[in-house]
């Protein structure tokens, strides 16, 4: 993964004036999470953040495997599954029994459920690191997921296993039956799970977490074992994970096979790289962006994985590091004031990279609708699939656009290229 | 009894076979390469859909060798254009990059020929049964599908093994630099073995997708079990993919013929007598276990010899 360095060095850098400015970040963050539904009030909204803050807890925690310890996971669903079996049948035997365990410590027995599992197969798993781990946890997590659907007294089958969250003993007045209270709780979840997780990389385990990632052999070459240090990192990201799942199972009263499965392993992966991996705050832009994404383009297009896919190949070879990368990239040059010379570049390649993007979108449109015969609606313009018009429409916006943006983007390059170098003279760039 | 034996030992060595024709050229690739390439089930799935149309366009003899020529280009134009591109971020970036590509063939493919599977029939040259064992009809074309592997796993074997080519290619895997210093292009030489490799899973797709189903999720079902073979013979070892293709095909085969519960053999458990999840267990029959099998077997061996069958590199 990316030798990048992590946020958390530059904030043990500049120590008072950073920490100003670093407590602000955080409360910045929780009070918009307060206001937030205030603002935005509509219950598709509501519902809208609720998936959002839950996607976001799950990327965080993969991101303890992904970018912190450098294990890429393709099976990471299946803690976040177990959490949300766990979580049900928990409240389940809460309402049974008539325990006295309040909604807001489900998640937590979710993040159980999650760190049992990783505590069990963790250690065979985190043998190894690299494409063998990578195969493994795919394997597992298929493992998994077919079992799921053959146990049926603890998975429920096809069906899954439902609950109901408003039969919990109430705390503070609150039945948590409007989507609101779980939006509350589930944002409560999030800030308490996000500056845990923070707060793990800034332990020593944390540090010889990315020291393991970055170089293995010298980990052990000072004394730590790199197996017992993965194997506690994977354990970690299995209790949140756990926990994510559990607010997924309060959030939709249900759980079942589909949250164990490779979609969920995909759709982690896909939010926490398309962040980036390499900054704390990468894998939060990823789960808003992909999860906002999931949420608006199912409604526009029927083959809105695709998109996903061909984003996700674009990031992988343009921006490994992600949205997060991206911006951050941009950070020395705004403190060496060199930025303005490239901007004027930016806005020129915008219009041919658009008019590739639609382009692109106008083909794979066409393919998709050119049975259906359904019009294709872009920017208000409605266009034929069955007509050549459109298809050339298509082909003139894809291949003139990619010759004039690459011309564009070379421009870009350049002007990067020369607003670095004034930074790196000024002492803003290493 | 028996029947099912010979039957079921014919139809595991024919899935073992086309197994092993998938796993050579991704264990070919990985070995050269060092990255798993994630989109090579989806190369599979490419080959029985171009296998299908080109059918339908040009019949079936045609098709059987454009469309793995086919494949091969594409496999070769993302060697290319992507993978190499990709390297300097390393083989994680790379893995992540076939594994977006996998998921955007899957999306493309049902865009094009739908989610429902295709009339993908077997050719009428060879839509025969070639002979009869215990009152069962075993077609011809499982005999061809067989014929088939067998002949590129041998072919792939000789000239790894005993040609110049091969030479060349297995001297590009340790000692890249040395080759070059010789004059042979080796980037061009990985490009090949990326064609070639995809345009073995693009033939294993033409023949197989007559006989199995051809539908859009076909790589998505398969792919982790090819993983699993690869993991479990020893990643980089063409001896062990062969060994763990033919046990995890003639494994699976069996298991999905065989009817028998722990309840079966030792009488139905009194359901008072423990908590359900044992019932569960005690009544799932063998046949309900079979698509969980490889996966078992692939946790076995990473406790038991973590290096796979016939691996011999700890990564």
């Amino acid at each position: 993964m990316t030798t990048a360095p992590t946020s958390t060095s530059k904030v043990a850098a500049d120590a008072s004036g950073g920490s100003l400015r670093f407590y602000g970040v955080w409360l910045l963050g929780i009070a918009a999470l307060i206001v937030l539904p205030m603002i935005f009030s509509s219950g598709g909204s509501l519902t809208s953040f609720s998936l959002i803050g839950i996607a976001i807890v799950f990327a965080l925690s993969y991101n303890i495997l992904l970018g912190q310890t450098g294990l890429l996971s393709f099976g990471h669903a299946v803690h976040y599954g177990l959490g949300g079996f766990a979580a049900c049948h928990m409240m389940n035997a809460v309402v049974s029994h008539g325990w006295p365990i309040p909604l807001p410590f489900i998640p937590l027995f979710g993040g159980l459920g999650g760190l049992v599992f990783a505590v069990i197969i963790g250690w065979v798993m985190t043998k190894r690191a690299g494409t063998v781990f990578a195969m493994i946890s795919l394997g597992i997590g298929e493992l998994v997921a077919s079992s799921s659907l053959i146990l049926r007294s603890v998975f429920g089958g096809e069906s899954g296993i439902t609950t109901d969250r408003t039969a919990l003993p109430k705390m503070l007045g609150w039945s948590f039956g409007p989507q609101l209270q779980v939006y509350y709780l589930i944002a409560f979840w999030l800030v308490l799970s996000a500056i845990a997780m923070y707060a793990l990389t800034r332990t020593p385990l944390g540090r010889i977490s990315n020291a393991v990632r970055d170089n293995p052999e010298r980990v052990q070459f000072i004394g730590y074992d790199p197996h017992v240090v993965r194997y506690l990192a994977f354990c970690f990201a299995g209790f949140f994970a756990g926990v994510a799942g559990g607010l997924a199972a309060i959030n939709f009263e249900i759980a079942n096979s589909a949250y164990l499965g490779a979609i969920q392993s995909g759709l982690v992966l896909f939010s926490t790289f398309i962040g980036g991996t390499a900054y704390f705050f990468g894998p939060i832009l990823g789960a808003i962006l992909v999860t906002y994404l999931q949420l608006g383009l199912t409604n526009l297009t029927g083959v809105w994985q695709l998109y996903f896919g061909i984003i996700f190949i674009g990031i992988v070879m343009f921006s490994p590091g992600g949205i997060a990368g991206l911006l951050m990239m941009h950070r020395p040059l705004i403190r060496a004031g060199t930025l303005w010379t490239v901007i004027p570049s930016y806005l020129v390649a915008i219009v041919p990279t658009v008019a590739l993007a639609c382009g692109v979108i106008l083909t794979i449109e066409t393919v998709a609708r050119f049975s259906g015969g359904d019009p294709i609606n872009l920017f208000g313009i409605a266009f034929n699939p069955t007509s050549p018009v459109t298809w050339i429409a298509a082909a003139v916006l894809v291949v003139g656009g990619f010759f004039v943006a690459r011309l564009t983007w070379r421009r870009i390059a350049d002007a990067w290229d020369r607003a670095a170098t004034v930074a790196r003279d000024r002492g803003y760039l290493a | 009894m028996l029947e099912l034996v010979v039957i079921s030992t014919l139809n595991g060595v024919l899935f073992g076979m086309l197994l092993f024709l998938l796993s050579s050229g991704l264990t070919v690739i990985f070995s050269m390469m060092g990255v798993l390439n994630f989109a090579h089930a989806s190369f599979y799935m490419l080959g029985a859909f171009f296998g299908f149309q080109l059918t339908k366009w040009i019949g079936f003899w045609p098709a059987l060798v454009l469309a793995p020529l086919l494949v091969g280009a594409i496999g070769m134009a993302v060697e290319r254009y992507g993978l190499r591109n990709t390297h300097k971020h390393g083989h994680v970036a790379e893995l992540l990059l076939t594994f977006g590509l996998a998921f955007a063939i899957e999306e493309i493919v049902s865009m094009i020929w739908g989610k429902s599977p295709l009339d993908y029939r077997v050719p009428a040259l060879l839509d025969f049964p070639a002979f009869t064992i215990f009152s069962t009809n075993y077609p011809a074309y499982k005999i061809f599908m067989l014929a088939v592997s067998v002949v590129i796993f041998v072919a792939l074997l000789v000239v790894l093994k005993r040609t110049r080519v091969g030479l060349i290619v297995q001297a590009a895997l340790t000692h890249p630099h040395m080759v070059g210093h010789l004059g042979h292009n080796v980037g061009r030489v990985f490009m090949a073995v990326f064609g070639v490799g995809s345009a073995l899973a693009g033939l294993a797709g033409v023949i197989a997708g007559p006989a199995l189903v051809t539908q859009s999720d076909m790589a998505a079902s398969l792919g982790p079990i090819l993983f699993v073979v690869i993991v479990f013979g020893g990643l980089g070892s063409l001896p062990g993919a062969f060994i763990a293709s033919l046990v995890i095909g003639l494994v699976q085969t069996f298991a999905v013929a065989l009817d028998g519960s722990l309840a079966s053999a030792f009488g139905p458990l009194d359901p008072s007598a423990g908590p359900s999840v044992l019932t569960d267990i005690w009544n799932v029959t063998i046949a309900q276990v079979a698509p969980i099998v490889p996966y078992l077997l692939l946790v076995i061996i990473l406790i038991v010899r973590p290096m796979g069958l016939m691996g011999t590199r700890e990564s």
